[in-house]
């Protein structure tokens, strides 16, 4: 595509710097986006990506530095002002109002009238063509958006990005939360627009993604402008050396020494999720779950560790004949077993507490006096020793959760649950969000323990992942579990064919 | 990025702890003082032993209840039956002792036992059925005043001076009462800040679903804290009854308000998860002050609530910029 570069870019970025106290997010950074190109921009969390796309979409405002957008000195003071210019964004957190309908999300800010009354019809009708354009026909325009899934509502959000004119179109991790089918739908999307001349600036983590459709790649580490690259030119190698700035160690493959059985699952079913499910789990293994969104796999997870009701099976604990009765994450976690969420910020963490709080809530008692009264230095001298053996990158243990970055969070939910010193530990997406270097970090953490013995699960979408650190994958398609692969066995089509196993028989 | 190691890094912190919260107190004794100076100015008679009085006598069972309120507040509940649960309990005291001729300290048990026990309704009910805290004792603040109608008659029930016994005696220059609300609010904060209960409120008040999954069950956290809040009220109520020498069916109307607007004065947060008893304890003495000074400068009742209504709003608008230049000095700031 390098014909589609012209001489003078859309938007160009000179010297920004924006400063918070004590972090430097960006410095001196260039950044430019020509019409009709897809610019990728890269680098590990806390990079300052999304600093930069929040202020070319008017959300934050630079120290320094300059952009001309069409040529003209462009600095918008809002994020309206910046979609008057044409520049539109779809963040990374879902922004929709849960109450309010698809249509009226969309059409928040211009909600079509007769007179003074808005008229539905013509609402609905709009959304309906603008649902459809992204292929998203199982969605009702009428439809409270509560009801619709995480996936479904960043199709809406990027669906109304969509449904106004805009220039430059900035997508930050939009593909995060979507199925195959949906992403597919979305680049097809992309491909249109940049034959309508639309500049957009793309976020994301996923690597083959971005070698797939990105024309441009711009690199960013800590704040500083690493590289900019034809993506062409460059190989998937070279882009994760600029982004960490040193090479990645291999994921490790272990020599599988089976333990004993730590857990037993026998059939296990909650309505309308999860259908007569059976598993077994050892001591130093890792079992992965593949398949598709809703496929039943969290719902597996939070009924094994109590979080939600089952409605039949039985569950058996470290090779025990006698069925446990788990009622409450308190019961499982009394037993040895932990989970830890796919949502860190809503169930895993308490933000505004420090991590010190954080890492201790599990088993406050054990650094307490008469189970009673917290020893605060014997707490902080814990909680140190966490952050630096699983290197959690913080000012201290003092510093409250929220403020660190999604990979250091997820390291203290794994602090909190080794801290509790659970057997059977289920991580629910562990490394949604975070960036390859942080990644690593994780699985070598898994890796770690494993070795200690314990019996992991692995609750992911992302196969290679899977395929990198599991013993053993299990799919589940639709609330049954389709198949089970051992280390060796499997191949990516193998496993996609299980997860869609259940859906081809349906539609049959 | 700069973990200090080393074992003082700990040491070191505690003091930055305190002194930050010692700043904290300061702008509320900054407050406080100021009102003192600006009243004084004005009405020198403000200096007065009955001023003194007055604020020494109104303050104890606003105090000792506000403690409850702070946990209730920072569990992200509301208690809005406190002060029918304080006539109530008032009521029961004055009809056991003078129907049944029970001996003091069984009476007050009783009392304070009829006070948890409302608090313990309260937070069972809106634990079993997860209702909003703010309806459940809303029902409460209904029931137990049409209780204590109906145990008094709508009459007030003189007990005469061997209950008066507790308010008048006087320890070291402080009456009993102030001794004990001291006392509490001491233990109080201590729970809140130094225990597994304390932290625990904290946590259930920030994120509940994390609690739970965390294998800590919140429900007995809540209920837990509604009946402190209804002890405690109870507590209050034998106060208010021994220096009235008397309990009066209507004791204790209104005063969920004033504790919650003393509370949020000190800081406390009525979305849940912050709050400090101690903080708390200077918000009621800057109300009372306030009254007091209000009183003594000659303002008309009408226009001394026109004024104390300001002064809450203004109280906590000035607590939001506190916080944001908090925020600001302790290097806040995202990717």
């Amino acid at each position: 595509m390098v014909e589609s570069i012209t001489p003078l870019p859309l938007l160009e970025l000179r010297n920004i710097t924006r400063e918070y106290p004590g972090v430097m997010a960006l410095h001196n950074v260039n950044f430019n986006v020509c019409a009709g190109e897809l610019h990728a921009l890269v680098g590990e969390n806390g990079a300052g990506k999304s600093t930069l796309c929040r202020i070319i979409a008017g959300v934050t405002r630079p120290n320094s530095g300059d952009m001309l957008f069409h040529g003209k000195p462009y600095a918008p003071s809002s994020r309206s002002e910046a979609r008057n210019h044409g520049v539109a964004m779809v963040m990374q957190e879902l922004n929709l109002i849960s109450n309010l309908t698809v249509a009226e999300n969309i059409f928040m800010d211009r909600m079509p009238t007769r007179g003074t009354l808005i008229s539905y019809r013509d609402m609905n009708a709009a959304a309906h063509t603008c649902l459809q354009t992204l292929g998203l026909n199982d969605i009702n325009p009428d439809q409270k958006v509560w009801a619709l899934g995480v996936g479904q509502q960043q199709m809406i959000e990027i669906a109304s990005a969509l449904s106004r004119h805009c220039d430059i179109l900035i997508l930050d991790e939009p593909t995060a939360a979507l199925t195959q089918r949906e992403t597919e739908h979305l680049f097809a999307q992309i491909t249109e627009l940049k034959k309508k001349s639309v500049g957009i600036i793309y976020v994301s983590h996923r690597m083959e993604e971005i070698k797939r459709i990105a024309d441009r790649i711009t690199v960013l580490r800590d704040g500083e402008w690493v590289a900019t690259s034809p993506a062409a030119d460059v190989d998937m190698d070279q882009i994760i050396h600029w982004m960490v700035g040193r090479q990645l160690p291999e994921p490790c493959v272990r020599k599988t020494e089976k333990g004993t059985v730590a857990l037993r699952v026998v059939n296990l079913t909650v309505e309308q999720a999860v259908n007569r499910v059976s598993f077994e789990l050892h001591h130093g293994e890792i079992l992965g779950f593949a398949g598709l969104m809703g496929s039943g796999r969290t719902e597996t997870m939070r009924a094994v560790f109590g979080a939600d009701r089952s409605d039949a099976g039985e569950i058996y604990l470290y090779g025990s004949s006698t069925p446990e009765q788990i009622r409450s994450p308190r019961d499982a976690v009394r037993r040895g077993i932990a989970l830890l969420t796919e949502d860190r910020k809503q169930q895993g963490l308490f933000l505004p507490m420090s991590i010190r709080s954080n890492i201790t809530m599990t088993r406050l008692q054990s650094v307490s006096t008469a189970r009673t009264f917290i020893r605060e230095n014997i707490e902080a001298e814990v909680a140190h020793q966490w952050c630096e053996n699983l290197s959690v990158r913080c000012r201290d243990e003092e510093q409250t959760v929220g403020e660190l970055s999604g990979g250091n969070q997820q390291k203290v939910v794994i602090a909190k649950w080794i801290f509790r010193d659970c057997d059977i530990l289920i991580f629910d997406e562990p490394t949604r969000g975070i960036d390859i270097g942080a990644r690593y970090e994780i699985y070598q953490l898994l890796d770690n323990l494993v070795k200690k013995g314990k019996a992991i699960i692995v609750v992911s979408s992302d196969m290679q992942e899977l395929m990198a650190i599991s013993d053993r994958i299990a799919v589940m398609s639709d609330g049954c579990l389709t198949a089970e692969f051992r280390r060796g066995e499997w191949t990516q089509e193998a496993i996609m064919e299980a997860a869609l196993k259940e859906l081809i028989n349906r539609e049959h | 990025m700069n973990t200090d190691g080393g074992k003082t890094a700990g040491d070191k912190r505690y003091k930055t702890a305190w002194q930050t919260t010692g700043l904290e107190y300061l702008s509320l004794i900054a407050v406080m003082a100021a009102l003192v100076v600006v009243f004084g100015i004005i009405e020198p008679r403000f200096f007065s032993k009955a001023t003194f009085l007055q604020v020494a006598n109104d303050v104890p069972a606003v105090v000792i209840i506000a403690v409850g309120m702070t946990y209730v507040l920072i569990i992200s509940g509301i208690d809005l039956s406190v002060g029918s649960v304080l006539g109530f309990s008032a009521a029961l005291l004055g009809t056991i002792l003078t129907r049944y001729h029970l001996p003091l300290l069984p009476a007050i048990l009783c009392a304070i036992l009829a006070g948890a026990l409302c608090g313990l309704i309260n937070g069972l009910v809106s634990v079993r059925w997860q209702l909003p805290s703010f309806i459940v004792t809303l029902g409460m603040l209904e029931i137990a005043r049409g209780a204590t109608h109906m145990v008094t008659q709508s009459r007030t029930v003189y007990i005469g001076g061997k209950i008066g016994a507790i308010a008048s005696t006087h320890i070291l220059g402080l009456s009993v009462p102030a001794i004990l609300a001291i006392l509490i609010v001491i233990i109080g904060q201590i729970v809140l800040s130094k225990t597994v209960f304390g932290r625990y409120m904290v946590a259930v008040g920030t994120n509940e679903e994390a609690v739970r999954l965390s294998g800590v069950d919140p429900r007995p956290v809540k209920i837990g804290v509604f009946t402190i809040i209804g002890l405690l009220s109870a507590v209050a109520a034998v106060i208010e009854t021994s220096r009235l020498e008397a309990s009066d069916p209507n004791a204790g109307n209104g005063l969920e308000l004033q504790v919650i607007a003393a509370v949020v004065i000190g800081g406390t947060s009525l979305m849940g998860g912050k709050g400090s008893v101690v903080r708390s304890f200077f918000g009621v003495l800057i109300i009372a002050i306030l009254g007091a000074g209000l009183i003594a400068i000659g303002v008309r009742d009408e226009t001394k609530r026109l004024i104390t209504g300001v002064v809450i709003v203004a109280a906590v608008i000035l607590d939001y910029y506190r916080r944001r230049l908090g925020r600001k000095s302790a290097g806040f700031g995202k990717e």
